[in-house]
């Protein structure tokens, strides 16, 4: 179990203990502040090196972590593997040791494949690792901005402030979790986070689209999606991974819409202080109605704007992160 | 006239043990027990201590020649197999192009007779292994192939199968079933469970073995053809292969070591040296493999030996070739499975020398072309194929020592108990002490 993730890696979400969550939202909360300021910038990663290396095509994550690193004054190497020389079949491990050896002290990766992440802080153990989603496995800074926009949003309508607030306002908060789990990454962080930090989470989806093992989760499986939807403070939505071939696991688009997608209708049986949050990018029309997804309690655009300060605390901590150092 | 004196041995013969000597003279075992004069110029071996018995027979070895030479070649692999005890391999099929024909499985053959050791083919059962089309069965049986098999994946369809085992059993020939519906495996890496759905991992799940499993047993009731089971991982798979076994249907099967020493969380770190096909499986399947081993219900061990160039098994693990090396460890591996210092010396040489010997044709008086005769008796006038152990031996695994092209074992670090000490092949000292002689 992780206590905290100080100048350790960040590979994944199970295994890291509240306190440890909670010391990261802490650490972003402080550097909201900064985004907030005319010069958005401070010293904290000057003369760091910060390679980003996608595998997979990816706008908004990868924007988010370099906006980060940039925002820490650190130096980005960007290399988009996706759309680079480097062909499918080249060994994670040659890549790899070509851009450590131009010197860098942080990898934010995303790759296709589950493990990935935690293949390559083997092979660069010097460097600290940051998983920005692998394969169907973790996609641990989703689940950490996720819990971040929440505990933002309750604390400002209680009045307090995120950080006063600690983990407290996540105990016994109703969070409902829909679609695609079996193929989601999103979901597998988002699930830590929410139960390690004291929440009370179900999942609705399509029997194929359940985690085979799904009993052993943390989670319990509602039978009523639409009770559920009025059960729930708190719905998050998930892409259907079509690139995934999750197609198959559904007879159709229209039908999943049908059964499980946040429809106009379905909507409307949610409380008006239910938030509603998707990872992106949305399949509009599918998961989520265009109306719904422009409701005011529909926080997407939120969730991308506090990406950011997400991704400087987790580089912050895992980068500069021995115990003594003081924020900022 | 070369000729090889082990001494004081523990002679394992099919069923009893007797501390005795053995006289090796010109390629067949001159004498056992008590064996009278021995030349002067005879080879002498202080076995002492040791087991002595009819050097290993593996009927599960990936050669990878001709196509993938960077990772084994027939050379390379046999070496491998004589320090790790072995007298005879059988090639298999899934090389690149397979071996689907005559002249592919003549050359093989042919490149097995300059090694030290026997190298006996199994030929595919579907041309180009592509599970649509019989290959030529019959031809390729004139070369003295005796096992049949597409293995790497399984005769997927039930009708080729069922139409190659009718082929097949006037043939005498056993076809080989990789036992996996890939329908049902459907492009998984690693077992199917709590722990691949929390890796993320997409999972093989054991239904698609014993699916298979119970497909093939109703098809050899059906035909009347000999069908034997390739590295089966699960209990249910056992289960059901024994119990058509009690029955009299004409099925054999092995188990590999990777199976029954291996669970399925090695592969929690990603790493995929732990990637094989069927995958390693949860414990429970383990102890089932290991307590089959030790109740004698298992025919042959196999390695499923797999070289992969290490390239390939530094991809991610779903991207990565499924396969790991065996031969150099296997011995050491089903002694300890068997209950190491408490093991049967006659149990360790059934599943490692008799049992596939038996299931491979590879016999004395079996029907063959080209090799010796292997999992006798060690009677004299046998040919000399011996392997002598040491039960008391303690050593620790190391890739880097490997004599395989490759280095993807598993069993990196571990500490073995009960070492191979000497592999006497055609009546020749061809590996002594982990080293080739």
């Amino acid at each position: 179990m992780t206590t905290s993730i100080r100048g350790d890696n960040l590979l994944s979400l199970d295994r890291v203990s509240k306190e440890a969550i909670v010391e990261i939202l802490d650490t972003a909360e402080s550097f909201v502040e900064v985004n907030r300021r005319s010069i958005k910038k401070v010293p904290a990663l000057k003369g760091r090196v910060v390679a980003s290396l996608f595998y997979e095509e990816s706008t908004r994550t990868r924007l988010s972590f370099e906006t980060a690193a940039k925002r820490l004054s650190a130096d980005v190497l960007s290399l988009a593997v996706a759309s680079s020389s480097v062909k499918k079949g080249e060994s994670l491990r040659d890549t790899i040791s070509t851009i450590d050896a131009l010197g860098i002290d942080a990898v934010v990766l995303r790759h296709q494949s589950s493990g990935a992440a935690l293949q390559v802080s083997r092979y660069v153990p010097h460097v600290r690792v940051i998983n920005a989603g692998d394969g169907l496995h973790q996609h641990p800074t989703q689940g950490l901005l996720d819990a971040f926009t929440v505990r933002q949003i309750l604390s400002e309508r209680a009045g307090t402030s995120g950080l006063e607030s600690g983990a407290e306002l996540f105990r016994g908060l109703r969070v409902l979790i829909v679609g695609d789990v079996r193929h989601s990454r999103v979901a597998r962080s988002d699930i830590a986070a929410y139960v390690t930090l004291g929440c009370d989470v179900r999942v609705a989806a399509p029997g194929t689209l359940l985690p085979v093992d799904i009993e052993n989760w943390p989670v319990s499986v509602v039978e009523d999606f639409d009770e559920a939807l009025e059960w729930a403070d708190v719905v998050g939505l998930l892409r259907l991974q079509r690139e995934r071939g999750s197609g198959s696991f559904v007879p159709s688009l229209g039908e999943f819409t049908q059964t499980f997608g946040l429809t106009s209708e379905r909507a409307a049986r949610l409380r008006p202080t239910t938030i509603i949050m998707h990872p992106g990018p949305m399949n509009r029309g599918v998961e989520i109605d265009s109306k719904v997804a422009d409701l005011p309690c529909a926080v997407i655009e939120r969730q991308v704007a506090n990406g950011v300060p997400i991704r400087m605390a987790v580089l912050y901590l895992t980068v500069a992160g021995s115990k003594e150092e003081v924020v900022l | 006239m070369s000729s090889i004196f082990l001494r004081g041995g523990l002679i394992v013969g099919e069923s009893s043990t007797a501390v005795g000597d053995v006289l090796v003279v010109d390629g067949r075992i001159a004498g056992v027990g008590d064996v009278g004069e021995v030349p002067s110029d005879a080879l002498e071996i202080d076995a002492s201590g040791c087991w002595v018995g009819p050097g290993l027979v593996d009927l599960h070895t990936h050669l990878r020649e001709p196509g993938r030479e960077e990772a084994e070649t027939i050379e390379s692999g046999a070496l491998a197999g004589a320090v790790g005890g072995f007298t005879a391999l059988v090639a298999m099929p899934n090389t690149e192009p397979a071996l689907d024909n005559v002249a592919l499985v003549s050359y093989v053959l042919d490149r097995g007779e300059r090694t030290p050791i026997d190298v006996a083919v199994a030929g595919a059962i579907s041309v180009g292994r592509r599970g649509e089309m019989l290959a030529p069965l019959a031809e390729m049986a004139a070369l003295g192939v005796r096992l049949f098999t597409d293995d790497g994946i399984g005769v997927q369809n039930p009708a080729l199968m069922r139409r190659a085992l009718e082929y097949a059993k006037p043939l005498g020939v056993r076809l080989a079933q990789h036992c996996e519906d890939e329908l049902l495996a459907g492009g998984g890496s690693m077992n199917e469970g709590a722990l691949s759905s929390r890796l993320g991992l997409v999972g093989r799940p054991a239904l698609a073995e014993e699916l298979m499993v119970l497909r093939d047993i109703e098809l050899v009731r059906l035909t009347g053809g000999a069908v034997h089971f390739l590295h089966l991982s699960t209990r249910r798979s056992l289960d059901m292969v024994v119990a058509a076994r009690r029955e009299g249907l004409p099925v054999t099967f092995e188990v590999a070591p990777h199976h029954f020493t291996l669970d399925e969380t090695s592969c929690e770190q990603f790493d995929a040296l732990f990637k094989v096909h069927p995958p390693l499986r949860p414990r429970g399947d383990v102890d089932a493999l290991r307590d089959a081993l030790r109740a004698g219900l298992v025919d042959a061990v196999a390695t499923d030996h797999a070289p992969h160039a290490p390239e390939l098994k530094d991809l991610a693990f779903d991207e990565a070739p499924a396969g790991m090396l065996g031969l150099e460890h296997v011995a050491s591996l089903t002694f300890e499975a068997l209950g190491g210092p408490e093991a049967s010396a006659v149990a360790f040489y059934a599943l490692l020398s008799r049992g596939p010997a038996r299931i491979a044709h590879l016999r004395a008086g079996d029907q063959r072309v080209r090799h010796s005769a292997h999992g006798g008796s060690l009677s004299p006038g046998e040919d000399a194929n011996l392997m002598v152990f040491d039960p008391a031996a303690r050593w620790t695994a190391r890739s880097s020592a490997l004599h395989s092209r490759a280095t993807n074992s598993p069993y990196d670090g571990r500490e073995l108990v009960g070492k191979v000490r000497a592999t006497i092949a055609k009546g020749t000292l061809v590996a002594f002490d982990g080293e080739l002689a």
